[in-house]
């Protein structure tokens, strides 16, 4: 059985390809691309769902490099992380197809590496998958760099890539080959000194791809520069694609592991969730918000994988499997929220022609599913029950505050920040979704272009309206969500799933009280019901808006003063004043005119990610003093270039020679 | 038979809890009146004023879309399903299972979120102040409220309601610091929570300086009377809560009928009390600038913190 849907998986791998192929070759609208890669990510889904129950398989490719052939294997956690790789993808296809935009050969390219990645049965073929993930997504990145903050994003991404490259190399490697199954790696777990480098260099690699802070900062330029069905790809598939490599090497590969190997991870999680949370609330780009948010939630799944590694290293195998069934659960929740958030901010930006807060507004009125399906989202976004986003998040606030049981006073207090920044970060993720929801689709239209949008063509909606009808199945249904979750903690906890996840129910232990969502549902319907039929009798009357008493508009303002509205800046004013100058640097510089002048008062305001200022300004500097001084070599004479060269053959050869009499060590 | 007791206790619940909410409110108002000596309104007012307003005609705002004419009645679902779920009088009640804290809390937090929403549907100027300062409170209340949830896990070993009450009933885990800390914190939350003096006027008209309030300036008729209900229940809500916390042995069993009258007039006495003391801290107060509003919750967030490291300090809880 798991033989056979390894066997699809491979076949489908190899049909995405053919389809790449195809599409660079054909010209035209090539309306097939995205037709084929949706149809292959469905065929993808299927397969890995078969694939939790299957049990473990491999396949050794054909191809490859000499002796380090490509291979394939298949087990729970592979087949699990198929699902928020391919969900994304046939949204994302069916969505292409409603815009007038030609297909693009490199979309099911990067659906092939991100599956590939997860699927791969040795370092070389994981390696082959994540580079080609990062490559196709960086192409298809590239049409937009005509624009300079594109440009700037599209190369800090081809930096973070390489960075990645670098750090998962010698990662394999000291895990004990590159080439190796990973059969063969599980034998040998790392432990002390070379464990450790292992989990720094997987922190650095696989972290920086998923956005980790403090690695997150190429992160939200380049997810909100990519067209929205890339965005969607990538916020929601191949950040959980990072994720995947962080558990299959931190929890199947290295084995059981001591105690402070969460404390890092902990560290990079809460600091994520709060910095993503934080300028998710004040940035005043539409996408830009929604790759902010991406950073948070990867942030919670990383606090979810820290309780499982505490926990793990301490033998309470029961908080192991919570935490990690708990971070799983939102990887399944976010891939799917996420994906309906960006698709549908691509409607609205391709209706509205603009993708700044301060240009949109009212399109509530304009275009009403798309509004309807953002705030099923938003809701999961914002961790309101009964949504998806909320099961999920609830589950991980269970696992932070049964962590205190691993011991030691210094790691309770750590995870008691950690719930307190986990629950900051979903009242800031709350009014984050607010305000987008609030500013661009609530409220009058703040520009003419803005004023004359439409309702997005039908498989836009279409592709909306299915991943919203997803994501109330995963919010009224978690129990069955986590029955797919189930099997992977069972396999690297080694012990049963014990959370107690029947259909509608999700509960930390087996008999312990839990969240009943159906009920809430049920509570929430029949009150509004009861509601709504009260007032079946009386009518409702428009008329223009009281304000207390506030002029109407003039004729020549069809829709009112934007000025009078409150915009994306005033509303992120309270917060930026009581918490984002400490961490985010939030000034605002006011200049009034001088006394007796006519020149109006200038208001001004910025911030700095505080990962910007202490990491990537430093790597930037010295970057320039390291390609100072290549360039310096580049530049010498002809004689002192062969010179340099001579002094490095005759290096290397005294080197062999010395190896050769035993006074260094050899391979 | 026990089953069908428990329906009862929750559907008794269920219409006290609806009935008695806008008297709750009605009581605050006399005893801000009588200690501003004025004589203030009746204690039946407000429930003269819902009626009035359910029989006029809904007016929404031209510029509003479907957003605006759907909050009301999601806001006032969520906060009923809040109440049925927090324990007014008797535990045990039908549906204990899916009490739980954190829910109640999300469920509040859907009813905050949805009128910041309706708020800025209208394209208003107030609107958009209200909603802005009110999610800004939600940041700092809504970690301070996890910490309160915290120390409660730590001692009763879940975030249920029901459970937590239960187990601080049998007594034998003592009078607790913590328990103390993390009161002090609730009451903190609780002012923030529901728009009261030092953090909000509800009785405030000058709309600069308004939070709440501001956030309805928009909406009329039924719609209005929805809202004011839910703010009504909300205040009654959390009254549940701090019963059910921190005096869980006044609390009836819902299978033990006989116990029902006494615990019934052991709740109306505590609600009577907290607006009794809400009202005098309102007259004897001055609102505070909303920008120091972030410290003042902040200082909950600290005993919640304070709470819970104490716990672990004080038992090596492992």
């Amino acid at each position: 059985m798991s033989q056979a849907v390894l066997s699809g998986l491979a076949l489908l791998l190899c049909l995405l390809l053919g389809l790449a192929g195809a599409g660079a070759l054909s010209r035209g609208r090539r309306r097939f691309v995205p037709l084929g890669t949706a149809l292959a990510a469905a065929a993808g889904l299927l397969l890995g769902a078969a694939g939790i129950a299957a049990g473990s398989a491999s396949l050794a490719l054909p191809i490859g490099l000499p002796g380090a052939a490509l291979s394939l294997a298949l087990d729970p956690l592979a087949a699990f992380f198929l699902l928020p790789v391919c969900l994304p993808a046939i949204a994302a296809g069916v969505w292409v197809c409603g815009g007038d935009e030609r297909g693009r050969p490199c979309m099911p390219l990067f659906l092939a590496g991100m599956m590939l990645t997860v699927l791969a049965g040795d370092g070389w073929t994981l390696l082959f998958g994540f580079e080609l993930m990062s490559l196709a997504s960086w192409v298809l990145l590239l049409p937009h760099v005509d624009q300079p903050d594109v440009e700037a994003a599209a190369r800090l991404y081809a930096g973070m890539a390489v960075l990645g490259a670098a750090c998962l190399v010698p990662a394999f490697a000291l895990l004990g080959g590159v080439g190796a199954p990973f059969a063969a790696l599980r034998a040998t777990p790392p432990e002390g000194l070379r464990a450790g480098l292992v989990l720094a260099l997987m922190l650095i690699g696989a972290g920086s791809k998923a956005g980790l802070a403090p690695l997150h900062v190429w992160l939200p330029p380049a997810h909100a520069a990519a067209p929205a069905e890339v965005s969607a790809m990538m916020s929601a598939g191949m950040t959980k694609v990072a994720v995947y490599v962080l558990i299959r090497v931190l929890f199947d590969l290295c084995g059981p592991q001591p105690v402070w190997w969460c404390v890092p991870v902990l560290l990079m999680g809460a600091g994520s969730a709060l910095i993503g949370a934080l300028r998710a609330t004040r940035e005043p780009d539409l996408k830009t918000i929604l790759a902010c948010s991406t950073v948070e939630n990867i942030g919670l799944i990383a606090l979810g994988l820290s309780v499982a590694l505490a926990a793990r290293g301490s033998d309470l195998s029961a908080l192991a499997v919570l935490g990690l069934g708990a971070a799983l659960l939102h990887v399944l929740m976010h891939s799917g929220f996420k994906s309906l958030l960006f698709l549908a901010a691509g409607s609205a930006i391709a209706s509205a022609g603009t993708r700044r807060l301060e240009f949109l507004g009212g399109l509530a009125a304009r275009m009403k599913i798309v509004t309807l399906c953002v705030l099923v989202a938003a809701a999961s976004w914002a961790a309101l029950p009964p949504s998806a986003g909320f099961a999920s998040e609830w589950l991980l606030l269970q696992s932070l505050l049964a962590a205190p049981r691993v011991g030691g006073l210094a790691l309770q207090a750590i995870f008691a920040v950690a719930a307190t920044i986990m629950a900051l970060s979903a009242a800031l993720a709350a009014a984050a979704a607010v305000r987008l929801v609030g500013v661009a689709f609530l409220g009058r239209p703040r520009s003419a272009r803005g004023s004359a949008a439409t309702e997005a063509p039908a498989a836009e909606r279409a592709a909306l309206v299915g991943l919203a009808a997803w994501l109330g199945l995963l919010g009224i249904f978690p129990g069955l969500a986590m029955r797919l979750v189930g099997a992977v903690p069972a396999m690297l906890i080694g012990r049963e799933a014990e959370l107690g996840a029947t259909g509608t129910r999700l509960a930390p232990l087996a008999d312990a009280p839990g969240y009943l969502p159906l009920m809430i549902l049920l509570l929430l319907g029949l009150a509004g019901a009861v509601l709504v039929w009260r007032m079946m009798g009386a009518g409702v009357r428009t008329a223009p808006a009281w304000d207390c008493g506030f002029n109407a508009p003039p004729p020549w303002l069809p829709f009112g003063d934007p000025a009078t509205q409150y915009g994306g800046r005033s509303f992120a004013q309270p917060i930026d004043r009581a918490i984002g100058g400490a961490i985010l640097r939030a000034r605002e510089l006011v200049r009034p005119a001088m006394p007796g002048s006519h020149s109006p008062a200038r208001y001004n305001e910025d911030a700095t990610d505080p990962a910007e200022r202490a990491v990537f300004v430093p790597i930037g500097a010295a970057r320039h003093r390291v390609s100072d001084i290549i360039d310096q070599i580049n530049r010498q004479t002809i004689r002192r270039s062969l010179a340099l060269v001579v002094a490095t053959l005759v290096l290397l050869l005294a080197l062999i020679a010395l190896q050769g009499i035993g006074m260094v060590a050899g391979p | 038979m026990s089953t069908i007791l428990s329906v009862m206790a929750l559907l008794l619940h269920a219409v006290l809890l609806i009935a008695l909410a806008p008297l709750a409110t009605g009581v605050v108002r006399i005893v801000k009146a009588r200690l501003l000596g004025r004589r203030g309104p009746a204690l039946m007012q407000p429930w003269r004023d819902l009626p009035r307003l359910m029989r006029k005609q809904a007016v929404v705002a031209e510029s509003a879309s479907f957003v605006t004419t759907a909050a009301p009645f999601v806001i006032l679902s969520a906060t009923v399903a809040a109440g049925l779920l927090v324990p007014s009088f008797a535990l045990h009640m039908a549906g204990a299972g899916a009490a739980d804290l954190l829910v109640v809390v999300g469920l509040l937090g859907l009813a905050r979120a949805s009128l910041a929403l309706a708020a800025m549907d209208a394209g208003t100027g107030f609107g958009g102040i209200g909603s802005s300062r009110d999610m800004t409170f939600a940041v700092f209340a809504e970690p301070a409220m996890l910490l309160v949830a915290l120390t409660f896990a730590l001692l009763a070993g879940t975030t249920n309601l029901d459970a937590i009450a239960a187990v601080l009933r049998e007594g034998t885990l003592g009078l607790r610091v913590s328990i103390g800390l993390v009161l002090v914190a609730m009451v903190l939350i609780a002012l923030a929570e529901n728009g009261r003096m030092p953090v909000d006027n509800p009785s405030g008209h000058l709309e600069l300086a308004m939070v709440h309030e501001a956030m309805e300036l928009e909406f009329a008729g039924p719609h209005l009377a929805f809202l004011q209900l839910a703010a009504s229940l909300r205040l009654l809500i959390w009254a549940g809560l701090f019963g059910t916390l921190f005096s869980p042995f006044l609390l009836a069993r819902a299978d033990a009928p006989m116990q029902w009258l006494p615990a019934l007039l052991g709740w109306i006495a505590r609600v009577v009390i907290i607006c009794v003391a809400l009202g005098a801290l309102e007259v004897s107060i001055a609102k505070m600038r909303v920008f120091r509003v972030p410290e003042f919750i902040g200082a909950a967030l600290l005993l919640g913190l304070l709470a819970a490291v104490y716990l672990f300090v004080s038992t090596g809880f492992a």
